[in-house]
């Protein structure tokens, strides 16, 4: 069952990134979306604000538990997914796709990332 | 220490259940998701595994004066048949568990507690028993399903082929499934029309197998038991009711009508603190343990549980808060990544549960 698209890569706090030229997507993973259970909040950063990878971009709040979410790669975010803000909810039911949380420019290339067969491996070890 | 299971951990399991362990037990939090079980439980019916409480049976002579002084119920008002809400309080009036009562006949008594509490509740039923009164503890040999919804009762008629429309709100009745004893009681904790069944424990699986397989019915985990409970207002022990609160503080004080000399029972009208429920702005949930403080950042309470709420489709949270700012009607609470502005509500904060829905 492929879970994890092959062609995005993965950081170890489960968000993923699409890199596209020089800019990139990024959001959360099914692993991550599973383990919060029903998306009932998301803060989205602010359109404009920079970011290096590993520090705290915005958060999600489920019905049980509320958890940071933290930038893959350093980047400048120049669009964001207004959809959540109504339909949260897409984190569950499409996290590789209209669940989307951020675009960003990116200003260093991300190096610390898992591929999906890496990742698959990271996510069995996390139970 | 090794976690309990229950007779339908298993089954859980089996079908992909999100497990965790609460108070000892591992229970299903979770099958198809919370939202879906808790919107599934106020339109049609859940089946919930509660085998986790405790249960005891008490009887013998004297046990009826005896039960009433060890306990805030009012077993003056309690006939056969009938069940009852109330407390087992230390002696400052406080909250050591809060408990249904069940009255058997004459002298004979079950009395149903929470899992966390069930030994040192019974530690403290026997201390205050007298040696007379049989205390015994069934909590292992006890199964409890809980079947709550506005189908539940027809999905309940469907299974056993007898009509439960006559059973008042707080009443049960003893019957039989699978020539076992089965006990039907029209209680619960979701704020919906429903039952809570007990039968044997090898008699758990067979009896849930049968009521899940009418169409109406789904099984729900803890989670939304807990999203539907604070929807209905109802407290949960160790947030909303403990050892530093009494009755009243928890708005509980319309339930101390006994007028025997119980256990507590002076110093369970005590004001420090009020139980105060909450609407809370935008879709940030506020958490058990934030910090309650007024506009001016004064701090007055304590967040004790919140969440998104479902049916309401907003945030709701309950708090302790200083009596003398109780009635305050704004408040700002203090929530781990920022603050949110909360204003105060009343309970239910979910209207239309059906729980008390007149049948006959």
């Amino acid at each position: 069952m492929p879970i994890n698209p092959a062609e995005l890569l993965y950081s170890d706090t489960h968000e993923w990134l699409r890199v596209e030229g020089q800019e990139a997507v990024v959001g959360i993973t099914r692993f991550a979306q599973d383990a919060l259970g029903d998306i009932t909040y998301v803060e989205l950063p602010d359109i404009g604000s920079a970011f290096q990878a590993g520090q705290t971009f915005g958060s999600v709040e489920s019905v049980k538990a509320a958890s940071d979410l933290v930038a893959p790669a350093d980047g400048t975010v120049t669009a964001v997914n207004t959809a959540l803000e109504d339909a949260p909810e897409l984190l569950n039911t499409s996290p590789y796709g209209k669940g989307w949380i951020a675009r960003i420019e990116l200003t260093a290339k991300p190096d610390t990332l898992m591929d999906a067969a890496g990742y698959d491996v990271f996510c069995a070890t996390e139970k | 220490m090794a976690e309990h299971r229950t007779p339908l951990t298993q089954w859980h399991t089996d079908r992909g259940a999100k497990m965790a362990t609460f108070a000892g037990w591992l229970m299903p939090i979770q099958y198809e998701g919370i939202l879906a079980e808790h919107k599934h439980t106020r339109g049609h019916a859940s089946l919930f595994d509660i085998c986790h409480m405790g249960e005891f049976r008490i009887q013998g002579p004297g046990s009826d004066a005896a039960l009433s002084r060890a306990a805030s119920h009012n077993l003056a008002t309690l006939a056969t048949g009938r069940c009852q809400y109330g407390f087992l309080l230390n002696t400052a009036g406080n909250v050591l568990d809060d408990c249904i009562i069940y009255r058997f006949g004459e002298e004979d008594f079950m009395v149903v507690v929470n899992a966390a509490r069930t030994a040192n509740d019974f530690a403290v039923l026997r201390e205050r028993l007298p040696h007379t009164v049989s205390l015994e503890d069934i909590s292992e040999t006890t199964a409890k399903i809980d079947l709550q919804g506005p189908k539940s009762i027809h999905a309940l008629e469907n299974a056993l082929k007898e009509n439960f429309h006559d059973l008042p709100y707080f009443a049960f009745r003893k019957t039989t499934f699978n020539v076992a004893p089965l006990l039907v009681s029209r209680t619960g904790y979701t704020g919906e029309l429903g039952v809570e069944l007990y039968c044997a424990a090898h008699n758990a699986l067979p009896l849930w197998e049968t009521l899940l397989a009418d169409s109406r019915v789904k099984p729900g985990g803890l989670g939304a038991r807990d999203t539907l409970r604070l929807e209905a207002g109802l407290p949960l022990y160790g947030h909303e009711l403990d050892e530093t609160h009494n009755p009243t503080e928890a708005g509980m004080e319309r339930m101390l009508t006994s007028e025997a000399d119980y256990v507590g029972r002076e110093g369970a009208r005590t004001l420090r603190e009020c139980l105060v429920p909450l609407r809370v702005e935008g879709r940030r949930a506020a958490r058990n343990g934030d910090i309650v403080a007024l506009q001016n950042g004064a701090g007055v309470g304590r967040v004790t549980s919140g969440s998104f709420a479902p049916s309401c489709d907003c945030v709701i949270a309950l708090a302790w808060v200083k009596a003398t700012h109780a009635s305050e009607q704004n408040f700002i609470i203090r929530a781990a990544r920022n603050k949110l502005q909360a204003r105060r509500t009343d309970i239910p904060f979910y209207k239309d549960g059906t729980a008390r829905a007149k049948l006959t």
